[in-house]
Formats: C-alpha cells, sequence, structure tokens
C-alpha cells in the first residue's frame, strides 16, 4: 500500500498539478514517461539499488537514544540519514534522478539548492556519471553555507549566485526554472524536493520511500511493534514524506515541523508557485512572501504538494518551532547523543522537546534528514566560541 | 464572435500590415498610465500591461528589474487596475501576469476585474494548456480573451491545440529561455511563426527575444507580428517618460511600415 500515486494529472486530491511555461511541458511529460519505464525495469532499479548500497551507504542504521529518552520521556529513535554518503538523505533522490537524466540521454545537471545538501548531492552524482552539473543557491544562503559551497566546487560544479527576491531557496528555485526554459533540450532539472511539477513531486518520493521501508522495518525490530509517531522536518518535505511513507498505513501519528517564519501548511492558503498547487505564504494578492528561517535548507514559503493533501485530509500534522528553540535542541542532541544534527531535522526535535509532555511513554521516530557539519560555523556566531 | 484583442489584429492583418504588441510593466513609475497612451498614439496595436508578480520564472532581469521597482513601490493588482480604467488607449489592453495573482483572487472575480477596468485580454505564461480549463471558463464566460503561449518545444500535434484554446492571438515564443533582449534573433523565432500559421488561422505574434526594429521586422515575415516587451520595460527604467518609451515603439512601428 503506502502513499498513492496521484491522479494522471499530478494531483494528490486539489494539490499539485503542473503549472510551468508551455516550453516545459514536453520536458515534463517526458521525464514522466521515462521514470514509469525506468521504475518498472529491473535493470535500472538494480543499478540504483546497487548505487544506494554500496556507493551510498545504504540502509542507514537506526539509532535508539537512551540518554536523550531518559531525558525526554519517551522512547526516541533516530533514522541516520545523517550518516549517508554527502551527509543526508538527499542522496536517495539525486542517484535516482541522475541515472535517469542518463538514460534520457541528458548530459547536465541543474540543481538549485538551500543549505547546500542538495546541492552537494547533485555534485556527487554528476561527478560521479561524468554529467556537467550547475547548482543555483541564494545569495544569502551562500554566505551562511560557505563549506557546502566550496564542496560543490571541488566535486567540479558551477555554483551561481540568485540575486533576485529574498536571495534564498525560492529565488534558486526561479533561476533553475529559468535555465531549464533555456537549456531543456540537454539538460534535466535535478529538483531536490517533493515539490514542482508533476511528475517531481510523486517521483522524488517514490526515490525517497526506501527511507521509509528501512525505518518501518527497523522501528519494528526494536520496538516489536510500529511506532507511536513519527516525526520529520520540512521545508519542501522529501525527507518527511520518505519516512512518512513507512508508516501512512499504520495508527501511527505523523507530524511534521516547520519553521516558525515558514510554515506553509500551518499559516499558508492554497496557492500557485514553482508548478504545483499547495499551501502558500502570500499576502492578500498572491504575492509570495519571503520565509525567514535559521535553516537555509527550511527557509522555504511553500510545500510539496502531497503535505498538502496529506493535512487537508488529517493524516498528518504540521507543527512548527521556533530558531531559539531549534538552537537548544541542535545543542541538545550534540551534548546528549554525541550526534551533531543539521539545523533542518534539529526542527523535528525542537517539537520533541517542547511537547515531550504529550509525547511521554511514546515511542518516536525521527528522521535525522541531515548531519550538522554544515551548520558549525553558523553556530559558532551564534554561540559563540565556547559553543554554550 | 472575436474580441477587440483579435479583431485589432486582424484588421492590422487585412490591411497587409504587421501587427504589434507592446508590453509595459503597470505601476513602474508615476507615469505608467502616460506611457500607455503615448506607447498607444506611437502605433502599437494592443498593448500588455504587465501586473507585477513576486516569482516570475519566465521573465529575465529586465522584466524582473521593473517587477521589483513596481512592487517596491507599493504597486498591487488591484491598484493597477484601477489606473488602468482611466488610461482609455484607444486600443485594446491585456494584462499579462502569473496564475496565482489570478487563482489567489478568485478566478471568476479575477476575470470581472479585468473587465471592469476595461481589459480585454490575458496572458498568464505559467498556465500550460492542461491546467487552463478553470481560468478559460471563467475568462471566456465575461468575454476575456486568454493568449495561450505556443512553444518550439511543442509538437504540431499540440501547437493544434494550443491554437485551438487561445483567443485573440497565439503567442509563439521565439526561442528556448526567458524574456529578454539578445544581440541576434533565434532562428527558432521564424521557425515557430511558419509552424503555427501552418495550423492556425489565428493572428501568429512571436515575442520572447524581440528586441530590435530589425529582429522586429526578422521576427515577423512568416507570421502576423511581434510582441515587444524587455526593449520597452528597459527604456522605462532608464526613465526615458512617455515620450522616449514612445519614440522607441514609433522606431518599431516605422520599420514594420517599411517592410
Amino acid at each position: 500500500m503506502g502513499l498513492s500515486d496521484p491522479t494522471p494529472e499530478g494531483r494528490f486530491g486539489e494539490f499539485g498539478g503542473r503549472y510551468v511555461p508551455e516550453t516545459l511541458v514536453p520536458a515534463c511529460e517526458e521525464l514522466e514517461a521515462a521514470f514509469r519505464e525506468a521504475w518498472d525495469d529491473p535493470a535500472y532499479r538494480a543499478r540504483l539499488d546497487g548505487l544506494l548500497a554500496d556507493y551510498a551507504g545504504r540502509p542507514s542504521p537506526m539509532t535508539e537514544c537512551e540518554n536523550l529518552s531518559e531525558e525526554l520521556g519517551c522512547r526516541l529513535l533516530l533514522k541516520r540519514e545523517d550518516l549517508n554518503h554527502t551527509g543526508s538523505h538527499k542522496i536517495n533522490n539525486v542517484l535516482g534522478q541522475a541515472l535517469l537524466a542518463q538514460r534520457m540521454g541528458k548530459t547536465r545537471l541543474v540543481a538549485e539548492t538551500g543549505a547546500g545538501q542538495h546541492g552537494v548531492a547533485t555534485a556527487t552524482a554528476a561527478a560521479l556519471l561524468g554529467m556537467e552539473c550547475c547548482v543555483y543557491m541564494g545569495e544569502v544562503d551562500i554566505g551562511r553555507q560557505e563549506l557546502n559551497v566550496f564542496r560543490m566546487k571541488l566535486l567540479g560544479a558551477e555554483v551561481k549566485t540568485a540575486m533576485s527576491g529574498s536571495r534564498t531557496l525560492k529565488d534558486a528555485i526561479n533561476e533553475a526554472m529559468r535555465d531549464w526554459v533555456a537549456s531543456v533540450e540537454d539538460s534535466h532539472y535535478c529538483l531536490g524536493s517533493v515539490m514542482g511539477p508533476h511528475p517531481y513531486p510523486w517521483m522524488v518520493r517514490k526515490f525517497h520511500e526506501v527511507l521509509g521501508r528501512e525505518a518501518r522495518e527497523q522501528s519494528e525490530a526494536i520496538l516489536g511493534t510500529t511506532p507511536d509517531v513519527v516525526t520529520a522536518c520540512v521545508g519542501g518535505g522529501s525527507n518527511a514524506i520518505g519516512i512518512f511513507s513507512g508508516f501512512v498505513d499504520d495508527d501511527t501519528e505523523l507530524v511534521g515541523v516547520e519553521p516558525a517564519g515558514g510554515a506553509a501548511v500551518g499559516s499558508g492558503v492554497p496557492g500557485v508557485v514553482h508548478g504545483s498547487q499547495s499551501y502558500l505564504m502570500q499576502d492578500e494578492f498572491g504575492q509570495v512572501i519571503e520565509a525567514e528561517s535559521i535553516s537555509a535548507g527550511l527557509d522555504y514559503p511553500g510545500v510539496g504538494p502531497e503535505h498538502s493533501y496529506l493535512a487537508s485530509i488529517g493524516r498528518a500534522r504540521y507543527e512548527s518551532v521556533t530558531d531559539a528553540e531549534v538552537v537548544v535542541a541542535f545543542q541538545l542532541l550534540s551534548r546528549t547523543e554525541g550526534i551533531i544534527p543539521a539545523l533542518e531535522p534539529a526542527h523535528a526535535l525542537a517539537w520533541v522537546s517542547r511537547d515531550r509532555a504529550s509525547l511521554a511513554g511514546k515511542s518516536v521516530v525521527l528522521n535525522l534528514s541531515g548531519r550538522g557539519d554544515k551548520d558549525v560555523a553558523q553556530m559558532m556566531d551564534i554561540l559563540g566560541g565556547e559553543g554554550q | 464572435m472575436p474580441g477587440p484583442v483579435e479583431t485589432a489584429l486582424r484588421n492590422r492583418r487585412a490591411a497587409g500590415g504587421k501587427a504589434l504588441v507592446a508590453y509595459v510593466t503597470g505601476g513602474l513609475g508615476d507615469d505608467w498610465t502616460d506611457t500607455v497612451r503615448a506607447v498607444a498614439d506611437a502605433g502599437a496595436d494592443v498593448i500588455e500591461i504587465g501586473v507585477p508578480f513576486s516569482d516570475p520564472v519566465m521573465d529575465g532581469p529586465t522584466i524582473q528589474a521593473a517587477n521589483d521597482r513596481a512592487l517596491a513601490s507599493g504597486a498591487t493588482p488591484t491598484s493597477i487596475l484601477d489606473q488602468v480604467r482611466g488610461i482609455d488607449a484607444g486600443v485594446p489592453l491585456a494584462v499579462m501576469t502569473y496564475y496565482n495573482i489570478a487563482f489567489r483572487a478568485g478566478l471568476e472575480r479575477f476575470a470581472a476585474s479585468l473587465v471592469d477596468a476595461g481589459v480585454s485580454g490575458c496572458i498568464l505564461p505559467d498556465l500550460p494548456l492542461e491546467e487552463t480549463g478553470p481560468w478559460v471558463e471563467a475568462a471566456d464566460d465575461v468575454g476575456i480573451e486568454t493568449i495561450l503561449l505556443a512553444a518550439p518545444t511543442a509538437s504540431d500535434e499540440r501547437l493544434s491545440r494550443v491554437c485551438a484554446r487561445s483567443r485573440g492571438f497565439v503567442y509563439g515564443v521565439g526561442l528556448l529561455g526567458v524574456t529578454g533582449v539578445r544581440a541576434e534573433l533565434a532562428a527558432s523565432a521564424s521557425i515557430i511563426a511558419a509552424r503555427l500559421k501552418q495550423v492556425t488561422d489565428l493572428p501568429v505574434l512571436v515575442g520572447v527575444g524581440v528586441g530590435t526594429p530589425g529582429q522586429a521586422v526578422e521576427a515577423s515575415a512568416a507570421g502576423d507580428g511581434v510582441v515587444v516587451g524587455s526593449a520597452v520595460v528597459q527604456r522605462m527604467l532608464d526613465g526615458a517618460g512617455p515620450a522616449g518609451v514612445a519614440e522607441l515603439v514609433a522606431e518599431f512601428r516605422a520599420a514594420l511600415d517599411a517592410s
């Protein structure tokens, strides 16, 4: 079972669709056909599974947090996507798309990136498969994620600065789409989340279902049953949809955690931007409001359409946490478990920590979607050199 | 029955001329409505009024900059349409914006607001054929002509379907890329015009990458005319004022008339 496929028009309920300039429609149709064919092709799947295992290091482990569980009063398990090659869950999607692009005869990957994790993953796949790579990144994010910018360059990618608008993830997506409009004949747009025009929200989710399947088996082995709660951070929502997919048929409560300054589900209304209809932070006239978050990876005013759908039918719920709560959670996991998380999954932990009373005695699986190395410089600025 | 946009363009064609559609960013500067009138007097057959959107993915740097400046000065879809109502340009007007502006207002309400402002047509560049249904229904109901874009990447079969659904004219996308002036006209501009002429009797205009009078002549040879956007808006950004912008539009008009 798991999450359902969208309609042929790419709809999850009323959400989704394919709102792109005419120029890109044939490319989206071609991509959808190529994905359907590849997904049914055992040779493609074997190649992808092989890379996920031997290159990316799957399956990622599940860690039971004994120290922190005691402090929080719940039983906390972490799905360790931070231990994948390149440091986050992003590699699952990127390997799938890069192999698909190569199969389609494309020679160049275009990507957007917020925190740089998707950009690094895309640059990595491009290096591995001998493809050209161009990553768009907002000027603000380039400033706060210097390490990942340099990693992308080391991997042979070209990093282009998005100077428009809020100069963050939203604007990097605009620039990547403009590039794709001009380069569609030889380039594949390697979108990094479960958003954009059909087939991206569905295809990217399929590539991340592997982590949900693993998490379900692992948590069952540890707990002897399914967990009470599964939680993950949500920007566009790819790591969350990946882990939700493994538990959607169970009684497990699914909780997405958004940044307070980018709570598309929590405070948005339906809108259309970047190719799909979904909840969106916007003003009364339909102008998109700029998100504001400590985390470059979640600094996005929209959300993937399937999350809007899950929220609308009540299958998942969405909470939000403040930057200050995230900083505390970042330190908490570092000190109690010896795991420095990325700022993105620190949002999910911040919610668990804040709502510990309602979670008392429950089992909670948290998707630790990335590691915190990239955020260390930013946290030094915030906390000072002693890390206190 | 053809609407005002289609009628104006058919009349130009019937008279043996090439049509000129000029794009003016709504809300850009205090005198933008004067610019619309001056551009009409300078020989534009139809004027597109750009209603700025925060995330214009089909637009290049010039129109992005114009959008940002207009939005920063407080322009909203409502304020722009309020000003359009008083323009009386003497030529049909079409609004160009992005789908979320219409979606947020409510499709029927947005269509009605265009009628109320005296606007005849509407272009939504991020609304491809498959997603047009609800909007075209709302627009058709009140007589707003929805002009669809036709891209070089489309098959002939798709171009036919786009033309069948388009009203006013069909907007051939002249190149693979976003709006903006290029040094040379792309070869794809003449090709898309010729392909569209094979499948429709609607006026066929080519836009995107048509930036000089010479390029306009070249791009309109196979079709019925051109849309000129970024070149006009750049003049506005440069502070040329209504007369200075009209001067440029008159150069396009003269070149097309002499061709």
